[in-house]
């Protein structure tokens, strides 16, 4: 089956994007297809690169940015909502003048219309949030 | 009149329902929901909008937000007509529950019971719930 995933909610502070990640390894594992990760209201905040949670910890980034590589997901981050809590890429923070860029290597930065896309595309779109 | 361009070739249409629980103010929740459905209206699909639980009070009349420094978006939900979004439910328990009736809407909804409000989610392609 073809899987969009929607992530409402922002990492550590909730166990969406963490749910997410796991029902996307699994998933896979099964041979099924992530077709698009889909990031929006704090989950944004999942696809900075600038986190540094504690060594025992998990680093929800990486987690994401390698599940991702390996199995080419579409990770997209929601401009409107990144950029109203501060995640820009290289080209954003230019055109908003901003001092640096965060986000991850994998994750791209693009409108709402691909949350509509893979709600059209997938066989599911699964929310994950509260 | 159809404008040439209007009636091209079609895209898949798929069912969108979205269900808004929250209140207006107090997250974000409501505000970027209510970014999601125009951009959907946009793609022409088919969309319906449910308000349940706290999330009735998106629609409720006279909201005065100058107090709480936040923008009243409220007035968005009368322009939704203009984007073909015209499927307005409202849970009627919820109402019930928070001594308001149809009266105290600034849209003009269809009221259903939970019961009706579970087939119609039934008929759905893809649901988000903010």
């Amino acid at each position: 089956m073809k899987y969009g995933l929607l992530i409402n909610e922002g990492p550590y502070q909730h166990q969406a994007v963490d749910s997410a990640y796991q029902f996307a390894k699994a998933a896979i594992a099964k041979g099924h297809e992530v077709f698009r990760v889909f990031f929006y209201h704090d989950g944004v905040n999942a696809a900075t690169d600038f986190a540094v949670p504690p060594q025992d910890d998990r680093n929800i980034t990486q987690q994401w940015v390698k599940l991702a590589e390996e199995n080419n997901i579409d990770m997209v981050v929601c401009i409107a909502a990144a950029q109203r809590r501060g995640i820009l890429d290289v080209n954003e923070a230019e055109r908003q003048g901003k001092r640096g860029d965060n986000i991850a290597p994998v994750f791209r930065i693009s409108g709402l219309g691909q949350l509509v896309e893979a709600g059209i595309e997938c066989d599911r779109l699964l929310t994950f949030g509260d | 009149m159809a404008e040439p361009w209007e009636d091209e070739v079609e895209g898949p249409v798929k069912k969108f329902m979205f269900v808004n629980r929250k209140a207006p103010y107090g997250t974000i929740y409501a505000l970027e929901s209510l970014e999601v459905v125009l951009i959907t209206a946009a793609f022409d699909q088919d969309v319906s909008l449910v308000f349940s639980d706290d999330g009735v009070y998106q629609i409720k009349k006279g909201q005065v937000t100058d107090g709480i420094g936040m923008k009243n978006f409220s007035p968005t939900y009368r322009a939704l007509e203009g984007y073909d979004v015209e499927k307005l439910y409202v849970d009627k328990e919820s109402l019930d529950e928070r001594g308001l009736t149809e009266d105290d809407l600034l849209v003009d909804v269809e009221v259903l019971s939970r019961a009706e409000l579970g087939k119609l989610m039934d008929e759905q392609d893809t649901i988000m719930s903010f």
